[in-house]
């Protein structure tokens, strides 16, 4: 396929006179950019969890520390490299580069910025190794097909807590990559493409993550859970499965799970910024200062302060927030996340059905969407709270404090009698 | 958001105020605003061994030897400390003075055991021939210091007791001994003349006298701590403090640049003056 059949297919870069050597340069690019980020967040991450918890974090190799994680991965790289005995051992190999590779293949198709001129020559290509029409779809795909790597290797690594982390890591990605799909699927509707470059040219006005408030929260949310962060970290938990899916893996196989996590995280975070936080585009209003912001290498510096303040927020979730308990997480996905992001595309069509297939006029919109949400919120505002109340004021249970002979506390909704001292006056005491 | 009835029910009363209006509908993420100011704050950790922070001044260190103003051990081997031990860790052996290699060309019965002349080490008739604190056994309980009758055991603020092999954390006399300070005089040498291990107690002895130094320039005249004992001794210049102990020198990259740029600045004060001594109190003083 050409790129003016490309074009037509809705994406919006220009990779017509692309040569192959210029897909080769930004690939290797791409992995050393990935690379240099993933040593970077590292130290990033620390150094921020760290300020939060009042400590001062890495701090003795290089400057400010930040040559830690390359220490770390030089220790890793020289650490001895265990097998399992009872490892199925061609998949428990095979496991780490399924993750690396999957999240490796991410970045393919983000836009760093729009075309940019190489300094010193007139050829002009896309800030991006490749766009297709249905980017997006490739990236949900290869998010899924990096989850084989914990399958996989919890699955072969032959022990209990590292099967245990692959089959909640199985649950936690069917469970909250529909979330993070439905809620994509309304920016689909409002930039009707499936490009990213499409996708970021269509957030010339607004970027979507106002207009599309609902699905943001919706993909943030699921976005950690699909990163397997804090506070949604259960495949790997510390505390309960020691390290879940890698508990068996050492050396560079551990490392290169470790670095997938954090490509991932990359990953997602740009799908972020691209989808939801206007992409490249600078953080002004569209035609602030003519086109200087939005036009050259200038975007590319919008694109990664973008991805680092994601990062951070990544950060900060984890320095605040505890585990969920497994069973409330998977509540939370099934009961509120699909529920909400399901009904939310709906809300988005019927919208969009009004504006522009049946042309309704905005004021007469506005009426009925009012009107709608009248109806919908009045009979919550009488319901569940009144029932509660009516229950709650029924007469406590009498409570056999001495049940089966021994002192028992009370059950919910069963109230302690009076204690035989209260009311009682204590001695030598004048109140 | 209201308040959970169910908790209502169970007679849940919250012990904190609850917070009301915008600030209850953002309760639950309250936490976020907690990491964040957190961000702002100044670390509360030490930069430990590129700046070494001293303890409290009645920290329980390791134990130190100390010496009066003339330069003689307060130690006279008594045991004591190994007897209050209740980790076995100390191991003394004390010894007469007048067997001090430096009487041996006294006549046998000319040297009184409770003599004032002749070398001693320590005032009054026995020294602390050998000392030893193993602390790989010792619990820093401090019963030791409150056995010593003579305050020779202290405890100072050194924190950093870690060796390699278990022979090199048995601690013997010469790492304990308190270093002689400026101005005294090195032992062994005669009490200052007519004098008492009682009038030592008591704190009179307030430096080397110039027949303790005569002594010494006569049997080891090339000996180092002369002349600032002689000063002393003739009043040109006041006795010797007692030594205070001091944290050893910042380790660590950068750390030398680090306090030469500090020093330059002036901001940092001599630890001496820094640190709360533990032993700076007048000799023989109840603390």
């Amino acid at each position: 396929m050409n790129g003016v059949t490309w074009a037509a297919a809705g994406v919006a870069a220009d990779f017509s006179n692309e040569p192959i050597l210029a897909s080769v340069v930004k690939a290797v690019l791409i992995v050393v950019f990935l690379l240099t980020s993933v040593l970077f967040a590292i130290w990033f991450e620390r150094k921020v969890v760290a300020a939060m918890q009042l400590r001062p974090g890495p701090n003795w190799h290089g400057p400010k520390g930040l040559l830690q994680s390359l220490a770390d991965a030089m220790k890793l790289l020289l650490k001895e490299d265990i097998n399992v005995t009872r490892a199925d051992r061609v998949v428990y190999l095979l496991a780490p580069m399924i993750s690396v590779a999957a999240s490796l293949l991410v970045f393919a198709v983000i836009p760093f910025g729009p075309a940019v001129t190489i300094p010193f020559t007139d050829f002009t290509t896309p800030a991006q190794l490749t766009d297709f029409p249905v980017a997006v779809l490739y990236i949900l795909a290869c998010a899924s097909v990096g989850v084989y790597g914990i399958v996989l290797g919890g699955w072969s690594s032959g022990s209990t807590y590292p099967l245990l982390g692959a089959v909640r890591s199985t649950a936690q990605v069917i469970s909250y990559e529909l979330a993070m799909g439905l809620s994509l699927v309304s920016v689909f509707v409002m930039a009707g493409s499936m490009s990213t470059s499409q996708i970021v040219s269509s957030q010339t006005s607004i970027w979507w993550f106002i207009p599309l408030a609902p699905a943001f929260v919706v993909y943030v949310i699921s976005m950690v859970g699909e990163t397997n962060r804090l506070p949604f970290d259960l495949p790997e938990a510390e505390g309960e499965l020691v390290s879940g899916y890698m508990t068996e893996y050492s050396s560079m196989k551990f490392a290169w799970f470790f670095l997938a996590e954090y490509i991932n995280m990359l990953n997602v975070s740009a799908v972020c910024v691209t989808l939801f936080l206007g992409g490249w585009r600078a953080p002004v209003p569209d035609g602030f200062l003519g086109d200087f912001l939005n036009t050259g290498w200038l975007p590319i510096v919008w694109f990664l302060v973008k991805v680092w303040a994601v990062m951070f927020f990544f950060v900060w979730v984890r320095g605040t927030l505890l585990r969920l308990r497994y069973d409330q997480f998977m509540v939370f996905g099934w009961k509120v996340l699909i529920p909400v992001a399901l009904g939310w595309v709906v809300v988005l069509g019927g919208v969009q059905w009004a504006l522009n297939v049946a042309e309704l006029p905005r004021s007469t919109f506005f009426y009925l969407a009012g009107g709608v949400v009248v109806l919908v919120l009045l009979p919550l505002m009488f319901w569940p709270e009144k029932r509660r109340r009516a229950q709650q004021e029924a007469e406590p249970e009498p409570i056999d404090a001495f049940a089966d002979g021994y002192p028992v506390p009370p059950l919910p909704g069963q109230k302690l009698p009076a204690s035989p001292r209260f009311g009682k006056e204590v001695a030598g005491h004048d109140s | 958001m209201t308040r959970d009835p169910k908790h209502e029910s169970a007679g849940y009363q919250p012990l904190r105020p609850q917070a009301t209006g915008l600030g209850e509908f953002l309760a639950p993420v309250a936490g976020f605003g907690v990491t964040f100011a957190a961000m702002f704050k100044p670390v509360v950790t030490e930069d430990y061994p590129r700046k070494k922070e001293a303890p409290q001044s009645r920290y329980h260190g390791r134990h130190q030897l100390n010496r009066y103003a003339d330069g003689l051990e307060k130690c006279i081997g008594c045991e004591l400390c190994a007897w209050a031990c209740p980790a076995d860790a100390i191991y003394v052996e004390g010894a007469s003075n007048a067997d001090l290699p430096e009487n041996a060309g006294a006549e046998p019965g000319a040297l009184a055991a409770d003599s004032p002349d002749g070398a001693h080490m320590s005032p009054g008739e026995r020294y602390g021939r050998v000392y030893q604190i193993n602390y790989l056994r010792c619990i820093f309980c401090g019963l030791c210091v409150e056995a010593c009758p003579t305050r020779a055991l202290t405890m100072t603020n050194d924190y950093e007791l870690a060796g390699n092999s278990r022979a090199g954390m048995i601690f013997e006399k010469q790492d304990l001994l308190a270093p002689l300070t400026e101005g005294m005089l090195a032992a062994p040498h005669p009490m200052a003349e007519g004098t008492t291990d009682t009038d030592y107690y008591r704190g009179d002895v307030l430096g080397a006298t110039q027949a303790q130094v005569d002594w010494v320039t006569e049997r080891r005249p090339d000996d180092e701590t002369l002349d600032a004992a002689a000063a002393v001794a003739s009043g040109s210049r006041p006795g010797p403090a007692p030594r205070q102990h001091e944290l050893r020198p910042d380790a660590g990259p950068g750390a030398a640049e680090k306090a030469a740029g500090e020093a330059a600045a002036g901001s940092v004060q001599a630890p001496s003056a820094q640190e709360p001594a533990l032993d700076a109190a007048p000799e023989g003083a109840i603390r």
